[in-house]
């Protein structure tokens, strides 16, 4: 999917986390800033490049602001910005894409 | 075939909010006997489709450890039905709690929907089970119409904050606005033969008047009631598990009945109370409701 417009997901509440994906220049530029970075940076960058992928985003600028987020909340935020570049909110592809 | 879940032990179910993750990670712990999942008023207008991501996720990989998850949808009236009932069934949810139900054609339109998203997300068909919110006058007063409206429907759940607000007066704390909704909406479930749910209680300071509150609407014959926080299953659970007492005589009116009908006596003592076979039901429901609550130590 291409990430036609800058969108965001997700609050900066506890178990949360904020998502802001920009059109990108060619590649994937994946920003992270969490509490917890040493522990689970690579998880967490592990999850949001895995969804992204999913979604062929292929060419984003990607922010995440981590308060310490589940994984299937992480993956709900990436998801909901992407689709939200696109102003996509019916007929969503669950269970394909998106899972 | 009924839905082997269909007359699950449903005495507290709680709302939570899709929109925060916090409160959908782990509300297993509480050990509510469902937890019912808000698209609906707790989430804000412009983060419906945000809410459903969160959802979709969390049917799919948190384990909720037997709890059952119901998920409220969103009003016929509204643009975000559709979808809510796509991504309930694709995730999984076990029931659907319809906002704001008028009639039994309200439940079809929504069945109609969870049928074929059952069929595009390859689920068995029948396996979504439905229960209606009843929030307005209308809504009340078709109470038998809705309660007879379909194989899934589990039953119906009075939502007193609309309710109240379409009979032109409010939550007074005291009762009396509820009576004619609750009397009718219990009346017309046993009639149909489904389960009923009284409204949420909002005032978390006033945990007394809660409790008096459940000990009526247990009186009248709900089986349970929606639930605004944790701190309010405890009680629920105290006022609708049978004490031992109740136990011991149920059992002894169920023995005392089969072994007197055996002799050809149709009415006798037990405890210096009358019985007779109208108390057999009874008797027997207090021992199921025992064995569900996970209390009977018997051999009924």
């Amino acid at each position: 999917m291409e990430i036609k417009k800058a969108a965001m997901a997700g609050t900066l509440e506890s178990s949360d986390a904020q998502v802001t994906v920009e059109p990108g220049s060619g590649s994937i530029d994946l920003t992270i800033e969490s509490s917890v970075i040493h522990q689970f940076g690579r998880q967490i960058r592990a999850t949001v490049l895995e969804t992204l992928d999913r979604l062929e985003v292929r060419d984003a600028k990607v922010t995440v602001v981590d308060k310490g987020a589940l994984d299937c909340t992480l993956k709900a935020r990436v998801e909901c910005a992407v689709y939200r570049s696109n102003d996509i909110t019916e007929n969503l592809p669950w269970g394909g894409v998106i899972r | 075939m009924m839905h082997p879940n269909k007359k699950r032990l449903r005495r507290s179910m709680m709302f939570l909010n899709c929109q925060k993750p916090g409160l959908i990670k782990d509300p297993y712990i509480y050990k509510p006997d469902s937890i019912m999942l808000d698209l609906e008023d707790a989430v804000a207008e412009n983060q419906k489709d945000a809410a459903r991501y969160s959802l979709y996720h969390a049917l799919q990989e948190i384990d909720y450890r037997g709890v059952e998850r119901v998920v409220r949808i969103n009003g016929l009236d509204t643009p975000h039905w559709k979808e809510d009932i796509r991504v309930c069934v694709a995730g999984g949810a076990d029931t659907i709690r319809i906002a704001k139900t008028e009639s039994a054609q309200d439940v079809h339109t929504v069945e109609e929907h969870v049928l074929a998203a059952e069929r595009e997300f390859g689920r068995p068909e029948g396996s979504t089970l439905l229960m209606a919110a009843l929030e307005s006058c209308k809504g009340v007063l078709n109470a038998l119409e809705v309660c007879q409206s379909s194989e899934r429907l589990i039953g119906i759940a009075l939502s007193g904050g609309d309710y109240t607000k379409d009979l032109q007066t409010t939550i007074t704390g005291t009762g009396v606005e509820l009576q004619g909704a609750r009397q009718h909406m219990i009346i017309a479930a046993r009639a149909a033969g489904v389960q009923c749910w009284d409204t949420v209680f909002t005032n978390l300071d006033a945990m007394d008047v809660f409790e008096e509150e459940v000990k009526m609407i247990k009186m009248m014959g709900f089986d349970g009631k929606s639930l605004v926080n944790p701190r309010q299953i405890d009680i629920v659970h105290k006022v609708f598990t049978p004490s031992q007492k109740e136990i011991i005589f149920a059992e002894k009116v169920v023995r005392e009945i089969d072994e007197k009908k055996a002799q050809g006596i149709g009415v006798f003592t037990v405890d210096g109370k009358m019985i007779d076979i109208a108390f057999y039901d009874g008797a027997k429901r207090t021992i199921a409701l025992a064995k569900a609550s996970g209390v009977y130590e018997g051999d009924l």
